[in-house]
């Protein structure tokens, strides 16, 4: 089964469609990017699929738990809250501007919601934390807090908090947007080797070289629509769509 | 000398104000903040209003309608209605005002990822006001409130309108009786006491939250 079903999905803001019937599936350790121009409705995507936003009409599904559907009328359904709840355990989200919790230590971040909202043990949650930071280099920054740290190393432990519930699927939000190139390797290599471990991530991204390199499938998107998708060395080089070709070629005339 | 003790008495009472007051409009400012920050216009219209005529009379004025209205406005005599309570009672509602314009800067500064990233990780609306929120809002506006609570303390000297004998009323009295300012200068030198610890007060509480940025 599917970790994420998206089907026919529309997002309206006022009188501005923003998402036209989205369809998309992601299985089990595959690795999706989204690219496309701003405006196109990447971003809006994953806050509807994060749960951010709600969807005006279609289904959002997580492996077995339907969370939104169109009832007999077609009014758009969610879950109830409490079970939102733990559908939030089943995901995870990174950030473009990291949202770290200022006054929380690094620790703190990554361990206040598996204990308070996931009501999980509290030495099996740091422990595993420890295990996260140790992964991402970070060991020592555990009682450090947010503004102590670099913008690639806020990025990290953002990553860090986003798997401590060992959620079938990452979302990313152009995760490296707010940081100096130097910096964007280093998450890079964090979300590479994420890949390798054949973790599931859905990835909006600006960095099409590496959206080729790290992702099974892209998904070009422009005005609300999927226009194209397919295996990432077949869309990126080979793209059939004229508007694709167009979005590629500007931004490789850019480099 | 002896003008010691009866200023020492009319402190007091400067001070019961004081406590008094921030006690009732901290909590009271919140309620109106959010009133404030409601999206519905029935509830953020009265709000605004309430809040404009508070912030645009005099804190005077305001006093002697909260003593004396229920009598001349609405003919009721309200036996043994104490000028102390109406003392707590204005103050009250005029500090909650500023207090709850302050809080609403406040909150309204804190980034809303804070708030997307508290949905994402599950916490509820509560959690995420009290854990990740109000912190942040709280070391936001300690300068703020500081210069608040620091003119309160100078404000409760208007309290002498309705006769409550807080300092200030008595070191007028006994300036008259005596003929002389000093019981007037001892009085300023209380309240510039009473506000260098109220200040260090404040600042204290900032330095404490000084561990993050």
């Amino acid at each position: 089964m599917s970790v994420l079903e998206i089907k026919n999905l529309q997002k309206t803001f006022g009188t501005l469609t923003v998402l036209k019937d989205i369809s998309m599936t992601v299985e089990r350790g595959e690795v999706v990017s989204i690219i496309g121009p701003s405006g196109s409705g990447k971003s809006t995507l994953l806050r509807c699929a994060t749960l951010l936003e709600r969807i005006d009409h279609g289904g959002l599904r997580y492996s077995n738990v339907q969370v939104a559907e169109d009832d007999k009328t077609g009014k758009c359904v969610y879950l109830p809250n409490n079970q939102l709840r733990k559908v939030k355990s089943m995901f995870g989200l990174v950030f473009q501007n990291f949202n770290l919790f200022p006054h929380y230590s690094i620790l703190k971040n990554i361990i206040d919601a598996p204990i308070c909202v996931q009501k999980r043990p509290k030495e099996e949650v740091v422990a595993e934390a420890m295990k996260l930071l140790d992964k991402m280099g970070l060991e020592s920054k555990a009682d450090a807090y947010p503004y102590q740290l670099s913008g690639g190393q806020q990025q990290r432990v953002s990553i860090a908090r986003a798997l401590i519930n060992n959620p079938d699927i990452l979302f990313f939000d152009e995760p490296t947007s707010a940081l100096d190139p130097e910096l964007t390797s280093e998450i890079l290599k964090v979300i590479r080797e994420l890949a390798m471990e054949h973790m599931t991530m859905v990835i909006v991204t600006h960095e099409i070289e590496f959206a080729r390199k790290v992702s099974d499938r892209v998904v070009f998107m422009a005005d609300g629509v999927i226009v194209e998708e397919g295996p990432a060395d077949e869309v990126i080089l080979h793209p059939k769509q004229q508007r694709t070709q167009m979005f590629l070629s500007k931004i490789i005339a850019e480099r | 000398m002896e003008m010691l003790p009866p200023l020492a008495k009319g402190l007091v009472t400067s001070i019961n104000i004081f406590l008094l007051t921030l006690l009732c409009a901290c909590p009271l400012g919140m309620v109106i903040a959010f009133g404030r920050m409601n999206r519905h216009l029935v509830i953020n219209g009265p709000i605004r209003l309430f809040i404009s005529v508070m912030r645009g009379t005099p804190l005077m004025l305001q006093l002697l309608v909260v003593y004396f209205g229920p009598y001349y406005i609405f003919r009721v005599s309200l036996a043994g209605y104490p000028p102390f309570l109406a003392v707590i009672i204005a103050f009250s509602i005029n500090y909650a005002v500023y207090f709850a314009e302050i809080y609403r800067a406040g909150i309204q500064s804190i980034p809303v990822g804070q708030y997307e990233a508290a949905t994402v990780l599950g916490y509820s609306k509560l959690q995420t006001f009290f854990k990740i929120i109000l912190p942040q809002v709280i070391k936001r506006i300690l300068p703020p409130m500081t210069n608040e609570t620091i003119t309160l303390v100078k404000d409760t000297s208007l309290a002498q309108v309705i006769a409550v004998a807080e300092m200030f009323t008595i070191a007028k009295r006994l300036a008259n009786a005596q003929s002389s300012v000093l019981a007037l200068a001892v009085a300023g030198l209380f309240y510039y006491i009473f506000n260098f610890i109220v200040a260090m007060v404040m600042e204290k509480c900032e330095k404490c939250l000084d561990y993050y940025r």
